[in-house]
């Protein structure tokens, strides 16, 4: 087979917690992004320290790459189970990456056309504990990537270590290359060359993390649950550095009553979580918006409900974050689409929850945070820090919950002389003095509560609109929000290649919510299918609610997997090929991590066709 | 020098004529006064419950939270700006029940702020029914049989948890109570100071004068706050004779003078909010 040179290609590694997976992938990625190549990873694992299935997909392009991808180019297979789940899927002229110190593998455990290169690594390199390294090696060579980034990054990777960690790890790479130099065929699907660029690689966690650091949030309170502790873990990294004070809590209630407490006294707070964690902030959400309290919380969802998917991601919590807390008062609901977005909203979420005192909630979920992509650097001055309406030297009759034009009363903070006053989460008049108990007063209640409410309206205006990605005049528009953006936007290129005209409306401000913009959009919208990653179709519901008007058909994933741009490609198609009269709800599965014995290329039940309908 | 009455609120109280509040509220504020803190620079958080309206009756700083939530809020305050002088109020409903998770926690912590708890044992604003410290067999609205359970040990509790000042108090002393608040408050590291401030509505047992009969100091008895075992020895004494006074003293480094973003010293709602290398942690992404 001749070689063919592609603008990009994907390398699984699968293997059991524990392979060091995770690690090895990111060194590979970061390898390419180094060597002008954009790149974009997705790590499927599971709920266990040890054993179980893995899989890392790291997907290069010499172009932006959106998603994970659908292909498999080539597999390192670290286990046999490995190699039997995904054997069959590596693509004509691919290659699979063994050691044959754990396993044989034979030609019919693999697709038509594909190399079996099999490393006796303790032959090698001496050390079974070099065997991702030999691995990644022979891939490198394989690929013909130039291996100067991956051995400096061995070198970056160890170098508290020292030479004695750092020396066998180049020796085993340089032999892993050298082993396939040897006894393999040079990879047959190649990617042409890079552009030079040395491009950061983050998801969206450290993301939201450096928008924090970058808006001068001091206080990070949390408890730890996947998948937001990672979010935890890169910003304790950078707490000596910054002078962030992080604290661990005892739960999720202490964390957000923690964060209100810092950041009462005037300090910029926050705190992250998952869907179960911030089902036990809830009644302190309401808290916040009660004592006008600025304070920013992330909620990166995994798969409900209850304990649910910990390791597998979902867009389920929607509902959750519109409702939390009882009564009614300010929040905003913003959920960001891209890892650049986790920068620029969290930067905004500091500013809004200090201009309007109010919790800002930021809604991600595992896929976003956890994922690796490359971006081409972050401007790091285009959002000032604003901290809305400070006092510092209080004029006589100073009234801490003054009823303004703007719902906004100017804060003066504890320890400032002359503001002296109480705040409350009993209802309270324009000083802060408690109205619920002995004299309950409704005309103060009525007035306190548009007070609060009227923040809202001011707010509204100033989010940016949505917009709509690709031309005006589609023929089928993909609707949904936060981390499936990037997949839609796959889909849309795509189908134009294929002469089919879409777009996409991926909305990123749900809270208020922008009723005006979202139904003009619509309104010019000729067929309609909503893309999100959960059961019931929480946006399309909101959408429903505030607008009025309906989503013509749906598509939608609540099995832990991200949408595989395949999924959509085929059911937009199905859509804009059959033009159904009636609704059509579709639900798509992914075939990760089943049983070995499971052989998901002769499922018919798999894959993007519709296996739902009502 | 500050007097009590630079520390009286806005606000009559409203708890029920006789409540052992007023005295609480009226040590509290001979305490401040005596340690000379000036009101700006003081924050007082409380959870929910007729205790935890305090906030509301005292001139200071102060946040009314939730049922439960004073202490984390408190901990993120003074965290926040270690200035202050924070203390914290409420109930034994608030802190001993629904709040007991962070209570156990904030004792391991050692921030330096004050946990005053009005401990009445007994739900007051739910009206009546039987709280983490009613003794076993009292019948209340919610157990018209008597309680089933035995009562939380708060200063036991607080012993074993690591609080590093753990006195307890009587309102219907109120220089002894002021003199234990101002211990607690002067004492570097977290001070519970539980009270006995009985609920003269709901609970017709443990009343003043039932109260009366009963408690003698320690500090008349010789005892030496220094020792472990001797306090814990003593929080267990429960009968014809009850302990109130310091049981336990102890300097231990606080959580702020071992937190490393506190180290410079500089509150950290006063430190400046442009401190991350940016460009720095950009290049750490590549």
């Amino acid at each position: 087979m001749a070689q063919d040179t592609h603008t990009e290609l994907t390398v699984w590694i699968g293997g059991a917690a524990g392979d060091g997976i995770a690690s090895a992938g990111e060194s590979f990625a970061k390898a390419c992004s180094r060597s002008g190549y954009h790149v974009f990873a997705y790590n499927s694992y599971q709920s266990v320290i040890r054993g179980g299935h893995v899989c890392m997909h790291i997907r290069i392009g010499t172009h932006k790459v959106q998603t994970q991808g659908d292909e498999l180019d080539y597999l390192i297979a670290l286990n046999q189970d490995s190699l039997q789940r995904y054997g069959k899927r590596v693509v004509p002229g691919g290659a699979v990456f063994y050691n044959t110190d754990k396993f044989q593998a034979t030609p019919d455990q693999a697709g038509r056309d594909v190399q079996l290169i099999g490393l006796p690594v303790m032959a090698l390199a001496g050390n079974q504990l070099m065997q991702n390294t030999a691995l990644i090696g022979a891939l490198i060579q394989t690929l013909g990537l130039a291996p100067e980034a991956t051995r400096e990054l061995i070198r970056d990777r160890f170098a508290k270590k020292g030479e004695a960690v750092i020396k066998p790890n180049l020796e085993a790479f340089d032999k892993g290359m050298a082993y396939a130099k040897e006894h393999a065929k040079p990879g047959t699907i190649r990617i042409g060359a890079g552009d030079g660029k040395r491009r950061p690689l983050a998801g969206g966690n450290p993301m939201i993390g450096f928008g924090a650091l970058a808006a001068g949030c001091r206080f990070y309170s949390a408890y730890p649950m996947t998948p937001a502790s990672s979010l935890l873990h890169w910003l304790v990294g950078y707490a000596a550095k910054t002078g962030l004070l992080v604290k661990q809590c005892e739960d999720e209630i202490s964390a957000l009553n923690m964060a209100i407490g810092a950041a009462h006294v005037g300090v910029r707070a926050m705190t992250g979580t998952s869907g179960g964690g911030f089902a036990l902030m809830t009644e302190a959400v309401g808290e916040a918006g009660m004592t006008e309290t600025p304070v920013v919380i992330v909620e990166a969802m995994r798969g409900g409900p209850s304990t649910g998917l910990p390791t597998k991601t979902e867009q389920g919590d929607l509902f959750q974050l519109l409702g939390a807390s009882q009564g009614e008062f300010p929040r905003v609901i913003m959920a960001p689409r891209t890892v650049q977005e986790c920068y620029d909203m969290t930067l905004h979420a500091f500013n809004l929850a200090e201009r309007y005192q109010c919790p800002v909630l930021i809604a991600t979920d595992l896929y976003l945070a956890e994922r690796l992509e490359t971006f081409d650097g972050v401007n790091i001055t285009k959002i000032p820090i604003d901290r809305g309406a400070l006092i510092k030297q209080p004029e006589d009759g100073y009234r801490r919950f003054a009823d303004t034009p703007t719902g906004v009363s100017p804060r003066a903070l504890p320890g400032t002389p002359g503001a002296v006053s109480t705040t409350a989460t009993d209802e309270h008049d324009e000083d802060g003095i408690v109205i619920s108990d002995v004299f309950t007063n409704p005309p103060m209640r009525k007035k306190m509560m548009e007070k609060r409410m009227r923040k809202m309206d001011h707010l509204l205006k100033e989010l940016p609109a949505p917009t709509l990605d690709g031309p005006a005049d589609a023929d089928l528009t993909l609707v949904g929000w936060g981390s499936t953006y990037q997949v839609m936007l796959e889909a849309m290129e795509v189908l134009k290649q294929e002469g089919l005209n879409t777009n996409v409306l991926c909305l990123r401000y749900l809270w208020p919510f922008q009723a005006a913009e979202v139904s003009r959009l619509l309104a010019r919208c000729k067929m309609t299918m909503s893309v999100e990653g959960n059961y019931t179709g929480q946006l399309v519901r909101l959408i429903r609610m505030e607008t009025g008007m309906a989503i013509q058909h749906h598509l939608r994933k609540y099995d832990g997997e991200p949408f595989e741009p395949k999924q959509v490609i085929d059911q937009a198609r199905l859509l804009l090929k059959t033009r159904p009269k009636e609704p059509v709800v579709a639900s798509v599965v992914s075939d990760e991590g089943l049983a070995p014995d499971f052989s998901p290329i002769e499922s018919p039940a798999l894959g993007a066709e519709v296996s739902r309908q009502r | 020098m500050a007097q009590v009455k630079d520390y009286i609120g806005k606000i009559k109280p409203d708890w029920c004529p006789g409540c052992g509040d007023f005295g609480v509220l009226n040590s509290l504020q001979r305490a401040l006064a005596e340690l000379d803190i000036a009101p700006h620079n003081v924050l007082v958080v409380s959870g929910i419950g007729c205790s935890s309206n305090l906030p509301g009756f005292i001139h200071s700083y102060g946040f009314h939270g939730l049922h439960g939530r004073s202490l984390p809020v408190a901990s993120g305050a003074k965290l926040g700006n270690h200035a202050l002088t924070v203390i914290a109020t409420g109930g034994d409903g608030d802190g001993y029940g629904i709040g007991v998770g962070h209570f156990v926690h904030t004792c391991r912590r050692n921030i330096d702020m004050t946990y005053i708890v009005m401990d009445n044992q007994v739900y007051g604003l739910t009206t009546g029914q039987a709280s983490p410290t009613t003794e076993k067999d009292i019948r209340t609205k919610s157990t018209p049989e008597g309680t089933i359970e035995v009562a939380l040990n708060p200063v036991a509790l607080a012993l074993s948890c690591g609080a590093t000042y753990v006195a307890r108090g009587f309102s219907g002393d109120n220089l002894h109570l002021a003199q234990l608040m101002k211990g607690a408050i002067e004492h570097k590291g977290f001070a519970l100071v539980d009270v006995f401030s009985p609920c003269v509505t709901y609970n017709k047992h443990n009343t003043y004068p039932w109260f009366r009969e009963r408690v003698y100091k320690l500090e008349d008895r010789h005892h030496d706050p220094a020792d472990f075992r001797l306090a814990m020895e003593k929080a267990f004494e429960w009968g014809a004779e009850i302990p109130i006074g310091l049981f336990y003293k102890v300097e231990r480094s606080t959580y702020e003078d071992e937190e490393p973003a506190l180290r410079s010293g500089i509150p950290l709602v006063r430190q400046p909010l442009e401190r991350a290398d940016l460009a720095s942690i950009v290049e750490d992404f590549i």
